[in-house]
């Protein structure tokens, strides 16, 4: 390794206990969320992470921006470790993450007008005059392809595509080195969708933001996504460069993943074959023992109930989590 | 004679901000055994079609404005409310998109689940419930017997679907109208349950309509499409035809836009502007205005759907007239 990562995660754990009882709380389970995740990330780089709903994706991108606690682990982000940050110190760390949120409904306040809503985002940590800040705002504005002719409206004069480009606006604002998506683009409309993931290419592109991409859908991943990490139960199962990780995944679960995407094409879509899992996920509470996939696995044998398997290679950039990494590909 | 054969179907909302025009002279037929996928994106009014036709709609503000819906021998737009009520959950039957909200979390599955067979087959509540356990078995539900006694809490979102989807076809439907069923999911459950609507449509030999925003589960699961944009039906024709020679620019947009079909790290086609608001009335083609082709004539013409190839027709008024051949820019 040349250089450190610019972003270092090392082991990262996010457990809930969950309690019983009134008067006297008693702790009888442990829902383990993020479960030993280690990730790094060169300065620029988005980095895709797919999974499905509970499996633990959301609380990492959380744990990673201080948002959840983490029970234990590092994230090293240029040189610093965030988890061990507190009080006024995480609050001025805060301007070098930022979080865009899935639902752009929600998370703009609607009492307060575009202007509001940037402006505070500025003087909260990098203050500047209050008479530059129009055209700061301005500045913004025009960043995420809105026109400054908007700034005095309210959320809900704006379409939900402009919506979120405002909430990414609001997280540009304080100049983030490191940006957490969490389905950014779930709530809007196909032809809205693609603007919004061209805007947050070229934005990375640009400022040579490192982004944190989390989504359940595989082909928004993959357009975007320099590397893709597929999360199952609290666990990373398969990281590898995005093409790679969709056209040829290697681990079980991410080839059951990639052969569900609906495919818009009518021949692809007769000609493919399926992977149907059987059951649902199970329950981060009490996980199976051995390799956390392998009740729903085609290939299961014997010893995956046992193991815990670890990432292996099979000589390329690409790594998975399957004790038969080399039989099954 | 198809089983189901729309005319004329227009929906509209009148509120208080005015009249919302929800569905404009929609028409398509349907036969049996057949899949129609309706597409479009949210406020399209392919959800506006689906509930006209079953009378869900709450009137006012809704009022269907002109058309005709036969469904074998009945209209189901102006039959009486007790026809149109021995029909619906029982010749036509409906799954909706939430299966977290359309299941009452009061009730345990087994009653809700044979309700259907107590109202339309009179059927004693003992023989019911041992159709209702046969029911969540051709499901794929595990341990149905237990399960009837269950809650819907009790029950992941994949599992509630699969009730819904045991509880439409109870009663062993014609017709079978699936309101995005999938949209809530994980792509993974998503595969199981468009894999289970079709082995059930296949046993049954039940008429499908499948409504979605999301051209890739259409493509894989529909024999026919009609994309639908601001009311009106863009495009309608076979599934291949769709995808392989788009005869709409909006459908030929939608098809940009998909990042699946596109290069990895190439700029998305993106529609510029937003869809209009259907509250006012804009002459013309709807699409006119975020449309790459349109001239002049777009913007005044009368909109309607005509036949531009065998089986497959278009409402846009350049490809109608030959002047645009979308087929050399989709190449």
């Amino acid at each position: 390794m040349p250089e450190p990562a610019f972003l270092q995660i090392r082991n990262l754990k996010t457990h809930f206990p969950v309690e019983k009882g009134i008067l006297f709380r008693k702790q009888i389970a442990t829902v383990k969320a993020v479960d030993g995740v280690s990730l790094d990330l060169r300065q620029g780089e988005i980095l895709g992470l797919v999974g499905e709903s509970g499996c633990g994706k959301s609380t990492l991108g959380r744990a990673i921006l201080r948002l959840l606690p983490a029970t234990g682990g590092t994230v090293i982000l240029g040189g610093r470790d965030l988890t061990r940050l507190e009080g006024a110190e995480l609050r001025a760390a805060r301007a070098e993450f930022q979080m865009v949120f899935q639902d752009p409904y929600a998370s703009l306040n609607p009492r307060m007008t575009v202007f509001d809503a940037l402006a505070e985002a500025i003087q909260s940590h990098k203050p500047v005059p209050k008479s530059e800040l129009p055209a700061r705002v301005a500045d913004l504005m025009k960043k995420v392809g809105l026109s400054p002719r908007y700034i005095r409206k309210y959320p809900h004069e704006f379409s939900g595509g402009q919506r979120q480009r405002i909430a990414v606006a609001r997280a540009l604002a304080v100049e983030p080195k490191l940006i957490i998506a969490d389905e950014p683009v779930s709530a809007l409309d196909v032809s809205i969708q693609a603007q919004i993931i061209n805007l947050l290419a070229k934005l990375s592109r640009e400022m040579s933001l490192t982004m944190i991409f989390i989504s359940h859908d595989l082909s928004v991943v993959k357009h975007i996504s320099d590397r893709i990490a597929v999360m199952y139960l609290g666990k990373i199962v398969e990281l590898g460069p995005a093409g790679d990780v969709f056209e040829r995944p290697m681990h079980p679960y991410t080839k059951a993943l990639v052969s569900a995407v609906p495919l818009a094409d009518p021949e692809k879509e007769a000609k493919r074959q399926r992977i149907i899992l059987p059951g649902d996920p199970p329950s981060p509470m009490n996980p199976p023992a051995g390799c956390s996939f392998h009740p729903r696995c085609p290939w299961q044998i014997a010893e995956c109930a046992k193991v815990v398997p670890q990432m292996e290679s099979l000589g390329g950039p690409q790594t998975a989590t399957c004790i038969r990494l080399k039989e099954i590909n | 004679m198809p089983l189901l054969d729309v005319q004329h179907l227009t929906t509209s909302f009148h509120t208080r901000e005015g009249i919302v025009r929800a569905v404009r002279d929609v028409s398509f037929q349907l036969d049996k055994g057949q899949t129609l996928g309706i597409v479009g994106e949210s406020g399209s009014g392919k959800s506006v079609t689906c509930y006209s036709l079953l009378g869900l709609l709450p009137q006012p503000p809704a009022r269907i404005e002109a058309g005709t819906a036969r469904f074998d021998q009945t209209d189901l737009l102006h039959c009486s409310r007790q026809e149109l009520r021995s029909l619906r959950g029982k010749r036509v039957a409906m799954i909706f998109q939430d299966p977290m909200t359309s299941l009452n979390p009061y009730l345990r599955i087994g009653d809700q689940l044979i309700e259907p067979l107590l109202i339309h087959e009179n059927m004693d509540r003992k023989e019911a419930l041992g159709r209702g356990i046969r029911a969540l078995e051709e499901v794929g539900i595990q341990d149905a017997e237990r399960r009837m006694r269950g809650y819907p809490h009790e029950f992941s979102g994949g599992m509630r679907q699969r009730v819904m989807i045991a509880m439409a076809l109870i009663t062993r439907p014609d017709l079978l109208i699936a309101d995005e069923p999938t949209t809530a999911l994980d792509v993974t459950v998503q595969a199981q349950i468009l894999e289970l609507i079709k082995k059930m449509q296949h046993d049954l030999g039940m008429a499908v309509i499948l409504v979605s925003h999301d051209l890739g589960v259409v493509a894989g699961f529909c024999d026919q499409v009609q994309v639908m944009y601001a009311g009106r039906i863009a495009e309608t024709a076979r599934t291949g035809d769709i995808f392989h020679h788009p005869q709409h620019p909006y459908s030929l947009a939608l098809q940009k836009s998909i990042p699946a079909l596109q290069p990895k790290g190439a700029e998305l086609y993106t529609i510029p502007g937003m869809p209009p608001d259907l509250s006012r009335d804009v002459p013309g083609c709807p699409f006119a205005p975020r449309c790459e082709f349109a001239e002049d004539p777009c913007r005044t013409a009368d909109i309607q759907l005509k036949p531009v190839r065998t089986g497959h027709a278009s409402a846009c008024v350049r490809v109608q007239q030959g002047e645009l051949n979308l087929q050399t820019i989709h190449a």
